[in-house]
């Protein structure tokens, strides 16, 4: 076992394990060590700071990213509210317009409907008034006619029609 | 039966552990604790790749990774959140530690599996080493950390009064047993599973059973593969676990 050279320990230790040759332990303690201190060294200097910073960076890349998004989604949110904003004060100013509009109308309307009533009344009168003169006329014309014939009848039976009795029985008839 | 060929005898003849022999890399026969030896190299070979997977990968610094890039994050993400899971807020100090630990294996493991590689891992100094290595760091970590009261770690001050002591016994005992199970799990796995593949690799001489044995070889092949990422992994969490022992020593 404490032979110095690889091929007696083989041979002392055949057909065992090489694992077992003592003669080889200083040996890879020796390396084992200077592979782990490399190995530590690069990555305590080098390695785990660097990908460190490269997470963290994403990190903040990440939530500056999302910060970001958060920002223009208030702003898409204010744009709609400004748009709504708009559409509801064109819808009222619409509505303003329309109300006012038909204001207009129905008192336009109304005049028109005033005059036309006046008109109407006018028309009305100078017809009533018409009607009463040919009413009147009538009157007049029946009368006369009625007049005439109680003295033709009145002649025509004999009697001698007095002008003054025969229009004072036919005014009273006419009156009754 | 050492001084027999190598190989080339044809026939059955198994060296499944002459693999693990360790040579010097320049010729000679000595293996002093300086020389460079096939160890050595795979050693060398396995800082390599740690330095081209975790700092030439990350060289661009992109916020949007590469597939290396990624890959190195993925690893550093893995054993961060396993230490900082595990052993808590104030355990992420010793993070450098046991990603370095990590990397190690896992480089050591994965680079054992190519074809006439060398497996350090495979080899209890380098495990028993690192194990120990644990051990220790951790036992003075948790007397530096809580003084006397880490022995409390011992004492199960849960369990009825009378069991305490055969509990503290058994804690006791299995506290110093963890270093051997520590190191002889990763070196035994590592071990065997090279062994066994070399095992087929030697059936393959026979025409007959050939191709069974290229399956078997492909078969166990897969199963290292796995088993070298396992066996990383969980070298890494037993050594988050006695970490957060030796931090946080009382049940």
């Amino acid at each position: 076992m404490a032979t110095e050279t690889h091929s007696d320990a083989a041979a002392a230790s055949a057909p065992g394990m090489p694992q077992l040759d003592f003669s080889t332990f200083g040996n890879q303690i020796f390396w084992l060590l200077v592979a782990l201190a490399a190995i530590y060294f690069v990555l305590s200097r080098m390695a785990l700071p660097r990908i460190a910073s490269v997470l963290s960076e994403r990190q903040g890349t990440i939530t500056n990213d999302i910060a970001a998004a958060e920002d223009l989604k208030a702003k898409a949110l204010q744009a709609e509210a400004a748009y709504d904003k708009a559409l509801a004060d064109a819808r009222m100013e619409a509505q303003r317009i329309i109300a006012a509009a038909k204001a207009d109308i129905q008192s336009d309307l109304d005049a028109a409907i005033a005059r036309a009533d006046a008109q109407i009344a006018e028309k009305s009168a100078e017809s009533e008034k018409a009607i009463a003169g040919i009413r009147e006329s009538a009157m007049e014309n029946v009368k006369i006619v009625a007049r005439d014939t109680a003295k033709e009848i009145v002649s025509a039976l004999g009697g001698k029609p007095d002008a003054k009795t025969v229009n004072a029985a036919v005014d009273s008839r006419l009156k009754g | 039966m050492a001084t027999e060929t190598q190989g080339e005898g044809g026939g059955l003849e198994f060296h499944p552990m002459d693999q693990f022999i360790i040579k010097p890399l320049f010729g000679g026969d000595a293996v002093n604790w300086y020389t460079p030896t096939n160890a050595t190299l795979w050693m060398a070979l396995a800082v390599l790749a740690v330095f081209a997977l975790l700092v030439l990968g990350t060289s661009k610094r992109s916020v949007v990774p590469g597939r290396v890039q990624s890959v190195a994050e993925l690893a550093y993400g893995f054993i961060y959140k396993m230490v900082e899971d595990i052993c808590g807020k104030d355990g992420v100090k010793y993070f450098p530690y046991i990603m370095t630990l990590f990397m190690f294996i896992v480089f050591a493991n994965f680079l054992g599996l190519l074809p006439m590689a060398f497996t350090p891992t495979s080899h209890i100094a380098v495990t028993a080493l690192m194990a120990f290595a644990v051990f220790f760091g951790v036992t003075i970590l948790g007397f530096v950390k809580n003084g006397a009261s880490f022995l409390g770690l011992f004492w199960v001050s849960s369990a009825p009064l009378p069991l305490r002591p055969i509990l503290a016994l058994i804690e006791v005992i299995s506290y110093f047993v963890r270093p051997v199970s520590h190191s002889i799990r990763l070196a035994g796995n590592m071990m065997a599973g090279h062994a066994v593949i070399k095992v087929f690799a030697g059936f393959a001489a026979i025409a007959a059973i050939a191709p069974l044995s290229v399956i078997a070889i492909t078969a166990m092949y897969g199963l290292e593969v796995l088993v070298s990422f396992i066996q990383a992994y969980v070298f890494t969490i037993l050594t988050c676990v006695y970490l957060k022992d030796a931090l946080h020593p009382h049940h």
